[in-house]
């Protein structure tokens, strides 16, 4: 049964099964009168993961879970709650897991300065490879192999011009 | 040194393999997600009991000095109609004492819903809009919470209740817990 | 019958790749002709045998041959044709059966076209593609066999996904699959370099093409995949940073920085422990993706049936793929030598940027996807990693390389006079702050906006200028540019084409991520809506019959009296429901309609979108493929194109006098 439960959870999330009709995500009904704080809502709610379908915003999903949320989402914001006061109060409840960027804390330092200093580093060992590389190239004169070679080499470049 | 070097991407290979290798040999569920509320008290609600005339039923009353367990159900949930037998035979056994909170369903489906099956709560809160659910961080249901004496979260069962999953955690735990 | 003869063949397979691996290493090892020669038939025989297990699927999904396990869950006798066919790769053990037909594939092209390369070369190129072949054989015949029987068969099957009945989606998967194991072939030629511990031009020349064309597939498979999200799931989103989305972009990135480094290689013989390295690389996150999908460790919305077996199978797979690769690196790379020195201003220098931002971005994703996986595994904490995090940490790394991509073709191999360069560029300062001004004033455009348009323009812009100077368009007489222009190596065009379409690309993502408009409301026939500045008017809903769905379907009419139709379709045999939307492509941008469900108030819900200059993404990818395939039709790139004499006397000597041709 386990194999066939993430397919469930595609269906439910993006279609709707056969009982439930397809819903969209926002709702009409659940839209905000004004629209700075609406647009504050949907801001918001692309920030926060819903639990049901786990890799979608609650603003893209269809789940039940997902429009509760987002009701209660525009509930604090007319209560006049702040956005990050929102997103505590979320957390509270289930955890740093809701929130679909990461909070900057000890155990995401690596999330979030590990690029920067990936290309801090990689562009230090490109300096040195690049200082390293400056010396002007030590002519060393050929071997008799290697006169061979650019006889080879020079002939089949006569014959190339032939050809074309 | 310049050796060395080149020996890291072989570093990097053995713990990604590692890094991925160990959550499957875990057996780890990225589905499945631990409570935020773990050691905290049960969020304070208070809601009406399923049964008329009962008055309500209050976080508080969780509390009772001795572990319990919260069920979350409803009607509508499949799994949810199937782990009502398993809990029933536990609570006649007197193993478990069962709160149940009736998640968004219609008083009425779940007074008909428990008739068929047999009613294995305590007592039952009623959910009606969810609420209390988002407070608990319920994300499906069925969900069972494992209650101290003191009225705080233990543990979070999400799913079914199986008979391995009561047997080998929900009762061990409680166990522990009643000392 | 014949699923046995499939199931039979595959056996085959599994053997004849163990022969084309064991025989043609040790050959090798022993410097026997005859032996290394086994290597071309065998990889032939390879593609053979699979391709008639995969004929034998296809026909028991043709005639609905509901005896095997396979077609019965995953087919139903009303399917569209088309459907049927796609249905064979819909699910985890045709997708396999699939990916194993394109392995072979590759194999059997080297080997077919490959008659130049050097006899030893080819051989542990092949054996090592064998060894692909045999892992991934195992794997299918020990946990995924598709020819599996039931019993008792079921009189019809349980049908396909219906988001998956899509063209789109039918061909998705094959042209993924392409670009994915085509890097296995690099992945093959660089071990067997190892192997050799020879990495030489000649080397970097026989590769390219093939990164080439695993990337071209790469690009359009990860575009139509794209396209499928936007138009099918409804919301109209095109790129959503899920772990399988990014397991395509991880080896995009990788490739797209080898198909860079190679030509370092090839024209001037340096980078080349890098550039093994990143060859390999690009087919373990290749691996990776495979892994991230069938394995279920991470949750994503477009997962196949999960089974940790399968998992831990692939797992074994991609560690014996990588460390075993990675040993031989550490091996044998220390003791390349590095060739030609260039100034950090130069060609080379560009090419290496490129590279480092690549890597960066490449591994940004990787750290990105696998991290909440990796936390959880150390502390037991649970965290999401979602679109904010990779537009906040991607799309700032990609801004130098753009900034980079404009200058870079302008530099002159081995040193550069970046000054030139500078002021050879002056049109696309113009345009490009012209561009600024117009979208700060006019449009009141965000500063992301601002930069994105600038940026597009500049890049865009940059490489006229830069085709305008090979060509020395205005500076000579016209007539002489022109001859020039038409003979410009294809090369050159491809890299042009290529540049540009990532700039179209840009252009796209911007308009479409900060102009859109959307309207959700609810609507009664007749009622008229208005979007960013336009008007529709909803018609109604009409109800029709489908081949194997019904529908609802809502009419909504344009002011120029067009008439778009948004369906809601549901599928009995699946019992699954689907929204297909009514979109209006356009140049400037897309109108977007979708019909939602009937509201408790009797009303329809619609919502409807203006996606300005959103055709451009897919225009973008489409240019760059292009411009990737462009490049393989060069002569001098052409698989197998130079004579033996000619392959075996490219040397680094010979590459520095062709030089600044490109």
């Amino acid at each position: 049964m386990r194999r066939f439960l993430p397919l469930l959870v595609l269906v439910i999330c993006l279609t709707g099964s056969g009982a439930l009709a397809p819903v969209f995500a926002v709702q009409p009904d659940e839209m905000l009168e004004d629209p700075a704080l609406e647009s504050r809502a949907r801001g918001l709610s692309a920030h926060i993961r819903c639990l049901v379908c786990q890799n979608q915003s609650i603003d893209d999903s269809n789940a039940e879970l997902a429009a509760d949320l987002r009701i209660l989402v525009r509930e604090r914001l007319v209560a006049g709650d702040s956005d990050q006061q929102i997103l505590d109060y979320l957390v509270d409840r289930y955890g740093p897991f809701v929130l679909l960027e990461p909070p900057t804390t000890e155990s995401t330092y690596l999330l979030w300065y590990g690029p920067g200093a990936l290309l801090v580093v990689g562009g230090l060992a490109l300096a040195v490879f690049a200082w390293r590389r400056r010396r002007p190239e030590v002519t060393q004169p050929l071997t008799a192999e290697e006169h061979a070679r650019v006889k080879a080499l020079l002939d089949g470049a006569a014959d190339e011009g032939k050809e074309t | 040194m310049r050796r060395l070097f080149f020996l890291l991407p072989l570093l990097g290979a053995l713990f990604l393999i590692g890094w991925l290798g160990y959550p499957i040999l875990a057996g780890h569920n990225p589905q499945v997600l631990p409570s935020a509320l773990l050691d905290k008290p049960v969020p304070a609600f208070d809601l009406p009991s399923l049964e008329e005339g009962d008055g309500s039923v209050t976080s508080t009353e969780l509390a009772t000095g001795a572990p319990v367990l919260l069920n979350v159900f409803a009607s509508w949930c499949a799994p949810c109609r199937a782990e009502i037998p398993l809990m029933r035979r536990l609570v006649d056994d007197g193993a478990i004492t069962v709160y149940g909170l009736a998640y968004k369903d219609e008083p009425k489906a779940t007074r008909d819903f428990l008739k068929t099956l047999g009613n294995p709560y305590k007592r039952i809160a009623v959910d009606r809009n969810g609420r209390v659910g988002i407070d608990l961080g319920v994300y499906g249901v069925p969900e069972t919470y494992v209650i101290d004496g003191q009225g705080r979260i233990r543990y979070r069962h999400v799913g079914e209740l199986t008979r391995s999953v009561v047997e080998e955690q929900l009762i061990p735990l409680m166990r522990e817990i009643a000392g | 019958m014949i699923a046995e003869l499939g199931h039979l063949a595959l056996i085959a397979a599994l053997v004849v790749a163990l022969v084309q691996t064991l025989i043609p290493l040790y050959g090798a090892a022993v410097a026997d002709p005859r032996l290394m020669a086994i290597a071309r038939p065998a990889a032939m025989v390879q593609f053979l045998a699979i391709g008639i297990s995969f004929a034998a699927l296809t026909q028991a999904y043709l005639v609905s041959d509901f005896s095997v396990v396979n077609v019965a869950m995953n087919s139903h006798s009303s399917k569209p044709l088309i459907y049927k066919i796609s249905g064979v790769w819909a699910n985890h053990e045709g997708s396999m059966l699939l990916w194993v037909l394109i392995l072979a594939l590759f194999g059997a092209a080297v080997a077919a076209f490959g008659r130049n390369l050097p006899l030893d070369l080819r051989a542990r190129t092949l054996a090592v593609q064998g060894l692909i072949g045999v892992g991934f054989l195992a794997f299918i015949l020990f946990t995924s066999n598709p020819f599996e029987r039931i019993p008792n068969p079921p009189l019809d099957g349980n049908g396909l996904n219906p988001l998956l009945q899509d063209i789109g989606l039918a061909l998705h998967p094959p042209m993924l699959y392409l670009g994915y194991v085509g890097l296995s072939t690099t992945f093959s030629f660089a071990v067997a370099a190892l192997l050799e511990g020879r990495v030489d031009p000649a080397w970097a020349r026989w590769v390219r093409p093939w990164t080439l064309a695993a990337w071209c597939a790469l690009t359009a498979g990860i575009a139509l995949g794209s396209g499928w999200a936007y138009y099918e799931l409804g919301w109209g989103g095109w790129w959503f940073w899920d772990p399988v989305e990014n397991a395509s972009f991880m080896p995009w990135l990788a490739a797209t920085a080898l198909l860079h480094s190679a030509i370092v290689v090839e024209k001037r013989g340096a980078l080349k422990s890098w550039t093994v390295f990143l060859a390999l690389v690009a087919f373990a996150m290749s691996l990776l993706g495979t892994f991230l999908v069938r394995s279920g460790v991470l949750t994503s919305v477009h997962a196949f049936a999960v089974d940790p077996d399968r998992g831990l199978f692939i797992l074994g797979l991609l560690a014996v793929a990588i460390v075993g690769s990675f040993i031989l690196f550490a091996w044998r790379a220390p003791k390349m030598e590095s060739g030609g020195m260039f100034r950090p201003v130069s060609r080379e220098g560009g090419l290496v940027l490129n590279n480092l931002i690549m890597s960066t971005a490449a591994a940004t994703v990787l750290i990105g996807t696998l991290y909440p996986l990796a936390l959880e595994s150390m502390t037991g904490e649970k965290v999401s990693v979602g679109p904010p995090y990779f537009e906040a940490t991607v799309v700032p790394i990609m801004i130098p390389a753009i900034l980079a991509l404009g200058i870079g073709p302008l530099l002159a191999w081995k040193r550069a006079n970046l000054k030139a360069a500078l002021i050879k560029l002056w049109p696309s300062y113009l345009a490009t702050a012209g561009m600024a001004v117009v979208a700060l004033v006019l449009l009141g455009a965000p500063v992301g906006a601002i930069l994105g348009l600038s940026l597009a323009v500049w890049l865009a812009v940059s490489v006229l200028v830069e085709w305008a100077d090979r060509i020395k368009l205005f500076r000579i007489p016209f007539g002489q540019s022109a001859s020039r222009a038409a003979g410009l190596p294809r090369a050159a065009y491809g890299m042009s084409l290529a540049h540009l379409g990532m700039a179209v690309f840009i252009l796209g993502a911007v308009g479409e991520t900060f102009f859109s408009s959307e309207v959700v409301r609810y609507v009664d026939p007749g009622d008229k809506i208005e979007i960013a500045g336009r008007e529709l008017v909803f018609e109604g809903v009409e109800h029709r019959q489908g081949p194997n769905y019904v529908a609802e379907v809502g009419i909504f009419k344009l002011e120029d009296g067009e008439v778009m139709e948004s369906e809601r379709r549901v599928y009995p045999v699946e019992q699954t429901s689907t929204t297909e939307a009514a979109i209006r492509p356009r140049a400037w941008g897309d109108i977007y309609a979708v019909l939602g469900e009937k509201a408790d108030n009797g009303r329809s819900t619609i919502r409807i979108y203006v996606k300005p200059l959103v055709l451009w993404i897919w225009i973008g990818c489409g240019l760059m493929t292009l411009g990737g395939l462009v490049s393989l039709a060069d002569r001098r790139l052409r698989v197998g194109a130079p004579g033996k004499r000619r392959a075996e006397a490219w040397t680094p000597a010979h590459a520095g006098m062709d030089a600044g041709d490109d």
